[in-house]
């Protein structure tokens, strides 16, 4: 599909509007040729010299412009149009995360999680609810582990459509948005019916889950992943050989292997860069290993190949989603664990014991062990980690959350700079910043 | 584009870690290596939850960070995280933890620094080694007010530059602010919404020359900006 040749990116597109041919279809032929017949991709500009001697100009993006994604502030050193320096402002949406888990038990600080990534909530649940078994010593049963790896998955589909939907939008492409968004409700529609919420879910229980699939539910999940893939199809046929898109996404923002790994980047930004590095791969969770996917990486690291990046991560987990599908075995969603899971409501009303039970571990929490536990997850934006540390209290001493999205945004002043105003937006789009998670 | 597999330096394929031992268990190579190393900076070590955690002393944790990214042995070269504990004992110290990352060798391991109780809190910075510590370090600092030595850049980060409660994770910030609620109000009805930008931004185009003239001279009489 690309290759890179002595320095320059070649990559076939073909769309434009030159005439029809006798048969009345589109003539569809490259914009700028080469020698090969294949369109030479339009390369950001070398830097001019500078021509007149000019004032830099101070440009003010955010915190309320509808491209920063939220409430991201970027303040610009501009000549011309030519970024010289980027400053970028967050902490617009800090809400105290962290402090407020330290006041909080482990099953209380699940519904926070939703809030943090407000876009992959329920994978945010399945991370924490990991950690918090780390530090309890719980292995979830067999079924409840399937069931987090469709929910994990389900969660990067949502994610990384509503990532190419507000792409599109950026770049100027409006219709592949309506496709993405509308795939994105079937999710939503499968999880309100799962868990009853479409948005803060809350799936996840130390121990297990807060409820079990109904039954229609698989079905749903079949027709899913049997539709799921027309539409990356679709929007694949619409913009990845789009010399529109194409000259909009390449060469921006270009991160090298070593420069990823060196600013923290994780996800499909190093991925882009050509560091095959996904922690369910790497340091595996959930029984990762024994599914058959693969972890597609790019060659250049610009805004292009996090695109192509993630259009494969979403074919790959319509994979995972095929593979768990089959697997689901049957059997309890909780662990048999009274430290941490409740006694069933009808004993609960009905025997003293389990009623004193269910009290205690309502009013005061399970208490973990002395300990503490980094666990890290491969979120859709990155390695989502968090950090608990206990001190045999209901309440954690120190709940972390290490932000991916934090790391890829940090980077973003090397990315833009020397680049044009316009590309600023198309780079900033590329990096998939949700501001809940960076500020938490 | 191509689809790879991982890198696959390591005998056998990572698997999920199952029925994982509060303490105990096999310990990350990285430790031993480190402690014959740095008879003297390693305090201790420990495995708790399947995690190897390395105890340094402050002032030597740079170059035990240097010499785990650098020794072709170790090569962990991806910082996960830097960030730090205050526990509820105030007999326990403040810790700065590092999680680090060996991509190559699959290896994750925890460095700790205990910062001494009365001492100022200081550490050296790990930006000259991993660019990843600029926003990291600078978050560590907002929030525990911890000084990162050498840090290019250290000011606040989530919080607003004139924010005047103090560093809200440590233990002793309550958990609605240090200030009442009156008095939160009434700083925030006193801010001066014009003060956008700081005098570093504000010199990028002579800005200061277009400001209106009682502003200047608010400037001039030393008041911050915002951010």
């Amino acid at each position: 599909m690309t290759e890179t040749r002595s320095g320059t990116r070649i990559v076939d597109v073909s769309l434009s509007t030159t005439g029809l041919t006798p048969s009345g279809r589109p003539v569809r032929t490259p914009l700028v040729v080469d020698e090969r017949g294949s369109a030479v991709a339009v390369v950001p500009p070398p830097a001019l010299e500078p021509d007149l001697q000019g004032e830099h100009m101070l440009i003010n993006i955010g915190p309320q412009h509808p491209a920063t994604h939220g409430v991201l502030r970027l303040v610009l050193e501009l000549d011309g149009e030519t970024v010289v320096r980027c400053i970028p402002h967050i902490g617009y949406l800090h809400c105290g995360f962290e402090k407020i888990g330290e006041y909080r038990q482990y099953n209380q600080i699940i519904t926070w999680t939703d809030r943090e990534d407000y876009l992959n909530s329920i994978g945010n649940n399945v991370a924490f609810a990991l950690c918090a078994e780390r530090l309890f010593g719980i292995d979830v049963t067999p079924r409840c582990t399937v069931l987090r790896v469709i929910a994990a998955e389900l969660s990067r589909i949502i994610s990384h459509l509503v990532w190419l939907g507000t792409t599109c939008i950026d770049i100027g492409a409006f219709t592949p948005f309506l496709w993405a968004f509308q795939e994105r409700e079937n999710v939503y529609r499968m999880l309100e019916n799962w868990v009853g919420a479409r948005l803060t879910t809350s799936a996840t229980r130390v121990g297990g889950m807060a409820a079990d699939i109904p039954a229609d539910w698989m079905e749903k999940l079949r027709a899913f992943i049997r539709e799921f893939p027309k539409t990356i199809d679709e929007i694949d046929r619409m913009l990845t050989r789009n010399a529109i898109w194409v000259g909009r996404t390449i060469g921006l923002g270009v991160m090298t292997a070593d420069e990823a790994v060196n600013y923290g980047l994780s996800g499909p930004m190093l991925r882009a860069s050509g560091v095959a590095y996904d922690v369910r791969k790497d340091f595996p969770y959930l029984d990762y290993e024994t599914y058959d996917f693969e972890v597609p990486i790019g060659t250049s690291g610009d805004v292009y190949d996090r695109y192509l990046v993630r259009m494969e991560e979403l074919r790959q987990s319509v994979r995972i989603l095929e593979q768990a599908a089959e697997r689901l075995p049957d059997g309890p969603i909780n662990v048999d664990d009274a430290r941490v899971i409740l006694p069933p409501k009808s004993k609960a009303t009905s025997e003293m014991e389990s009623m004193i039970h269910h009290f205690k571990q309502v009013m005061e929490g399970p208490r973990p062990p002395i300990g503490e536990a980094y666990v890290a997850v491969e979120s859709p934006k990155g390695e989502k980690g968090y950090y608990l540390v206990s001190d045999g209290t209901a309440k954690p001493v120190r709940w972390r959350i290490r932000p991916p999205s934090f790391l890829n945004l940090s980077a973003i002043p090397k990315m833009v700079e020397g680049h044009l105003l316009s590309d600023v937006i198309a780079i900033n789009a590329s990096i998939d910043i949700v501001m809940g998670e960076i500020d938490r | 584009m191509t689809t790879a597999a991982t890198p696959s330096a390591v005998s056998s394929p990572p698997a999920t870690q199952r029925g994982v031992p509060h303490t105990g268990g096999p310990e990350n190579p990285s430790a031993a290596a480190a402690r014959a190393r740095f008879p003297e900076a390693v305090r201790r070590t420990s495995v708790v939850w399947g995690e190897t955690t390395l105890v340094v002393a402050v002032d030597r944790a740079l170059d035990v960070i240097r010499w785990l990214r650098d020794d072709p042995e170790q090569q962990y070269s991806y910082l996960s995280d830097v960030t730090a504990v205050e526990y509820r004992d105030p007999e326990e110290p403040i810790t700065v933890v590092w999680h680090l990352r060996s991509l190559v060798h699959r290896r994750f391991l925890r460095v700790k620094a205990e910062l001494p109780r009365g001492a100022p809190l200081e550490v050296d910075s790990v930006w000259p080694l991993y660019k990843a510590a600029d926003w990291l370090e600078r978050e560590c600092f907002d929030m525990f007010g911890i000084r990162f030595r050498g840090h290019p850049d250290l000011r606040r980060i989530l919080m607003w530059e004139q924010y005047a409660e103090g560093h809200p994770l440590r233990k002793d910030f309550p958990l609605r602010g240090r200030f009442s609620r009156a008095e939160q109000l009434r700083q925030a009805l006193a801010a001066n919404p014009e003060a956008r930008y700081s005098m570093e931004e504000l010199s990028i185009a002579d800005a200061t020359e277009d400001l209106p003239e009682s502003m200047r001279q608010r400037l001039r009489s030393g008041e911050r900006t915002g951010e």
